[in-house]
């Protein structure tokens, strides 16, 4: 980071945005989104297989009843979108929608809490929210994409499925029109997926930093030392509060629309009849 | 901002994430909304059952109360008409015993009356001859005139 010791602004926002990185290039790994990520995902697997394990079909506790109402909501969606037979797309549904859910999430953590602590624990750079690292939402995207090939072959058939590619939407006489089309639209459904999620998200994160750098440098004694300085932090205050009420809509929105989208996506695959 | 081998890791990831929820999560809780589900709908069923019975309890116990009743009022008629009758027999029977009684009383006044009237004609037939006999100042023999003083009685 040679800006760093240049203009400590740029010097923050870079800091901010890069990853921790282990090993070079293709082979490097992104340690913290490793960390972060992995991590919610044990507490969002550790706590719905906690209320799992105890499931009573007398009256629920608390916890039980409040991952019933998940499971309910994301298994009408499911029903009302998904006809064809498959217990996956649930389950699928639902891991999206809680680990995609908490991953935003981090995102209403204060900017400079864990990174702060992962310095003193011994990590340079550490970049919390894992939707902000294209290596997380292609993980995902690609994860789905592959699952819509393997339910296109599922439920079509090879032959079916060749069929289709090749014969629509024109009729089999425009084949390769078709199958560049088919290829581009099958293509597009995962890039939009994890572009979207990533977008939304990377913006989100950057504004949050932005706001972060307004009293930048700016020493507990020195805040209130001048106007100038006042009217930055109460417009720090107040910007980062509505941006993160704003974000507050986002996080979820963002993870549903993940969600949801998946779902439609395997059931076009899964439908015979075009 | 590149991509790399992360991708990987975050697939893997996801990957174990769902076949978790899959295998541990999803089924256990369905299974028990299910049989909760079952449960109640067989808890509506059975209190709809019981609303239904109750129903037909309380009209089987109203026709058994009104037989009950009409039953009652029968026998209580039947009682009241029997005791009726059995005054009325009761009446009867002493009126009748007392008329058999009156006319046992006034036929033994009547033989009392005519066994005195006897003896008092015998008697006075007695004094009468024993009278005369004083009279004639002779015995008057019984035997000869026995007819004599049977007449006598006769008069008397």
């Amino acid at each position: 980071m040679s800006a760093n010791s240049e203009n400590p602004v740029t010097g923050y926002i870079d800091h901010h945005l890069t990853n921790f990185e282990v090993g070079e290039g293709f082979w490097a790994l992104h340690v913290d989104t490793l960390i972060t990520s992995f991590v919610l995902g044990i507490l969002f697997a550790g706590t719905f297989w906690l209320a799992a394990r105890k499931a009573t079909a007398g009256v629920p506790g608390s916890w039980q009843n409040f991952v019933e109402m998940v499971l309910e909501f994301i298994d009408g969606l499911v029903k009302e979108s998904f006809h064809a037979k498959s217990n996956l797309i649930a389950p699928l549904a639902l891991t999206i929608f809680i680990w995609v859910f908490l991953m935003n999430f981090m995102d209403l953590v204060p900017i400079d809490w864990l990174p702060t602590l992962a310095y003193a624990l011994g990590f340079e750079y550490f970049k919390v929210v894992p939707p902000t690292n294209m290596n997380t939402t292609f993980g995902l995207s690609i994860g789905v994409f592959l699952l819509i090939i393997f339910y296109s072959l599922k439920f079509k058939g090879g032959l079916g499925y060749l069929k289709e590619l090749l014969g629509h939407p024109f009729g089999l006489w425009f084949f390769p029109a078709n199958l560049a089309l088919n290829i581009i639209e099958t293509l597009a459904k995962p890039i939009s997926l994890s572009l979207r999620l990533f977008g939304n998200l990377y913006a989100a994160e950057l504004i949050f930093v932005l706001l972060a750098t307004m009293t930048l440098g700016v020493t507990a004694p020195e805040l209130f030392s001048s106007a100038g300085n006042i009217a930055m932090f109460v417009g720090q205050v107040f910007l980062t509060t509505l941006w993160a009420i704003f974000h507050i809509l986002v996080v979820p929105l963002q993870a549903f629309i993940f969600m949801i989208l998946t779902i439609i996506y395997l059931s076009m695959a899964s439908e015979t009849d075009h | 901002m590149s991509i790399n081998v992360t991708m990987i890791g975050q697939l893997i990831a996801f990957a174990i994430f769902v076949w978790f929820t899959k295998a541990f999560v999803w089924p256990p809780l369905a299974q028990a909304m299910r049989e909760r589900e079952q449960r109640i709908a067989d808890g509506l069923a059975a209190s709809e059952r019981g609303a239904e019975e109750l129903e037909k309890a309380r009209a089987d116990y109203e026709q058994t109360m009104a037989e009950a009743r009409q039953k009652a009022s029968e026998i209580l008629a039947q009682a009241n008409k029997r005791s009726n009758e059995m005054i009325e027999e009761a009446r009867e029977e002493a009126r009748r015993e007392g008329e058999r009684l009156v006319e046992q009383a006034r036929s033994e006044i009547n033989q009392e009356l005519a066994r005195a009237r006897q003896s008092l004609r015998e008697e006075v037939a007695g004094i009468a001859a024993a009278g005369a006999g004083r009279i004639l100042k002779r015995e008057i023999d019984a035997g000869t005139h026995k007819s004599l003083i049977e007449d006598l009685v006769a008069e008397i």
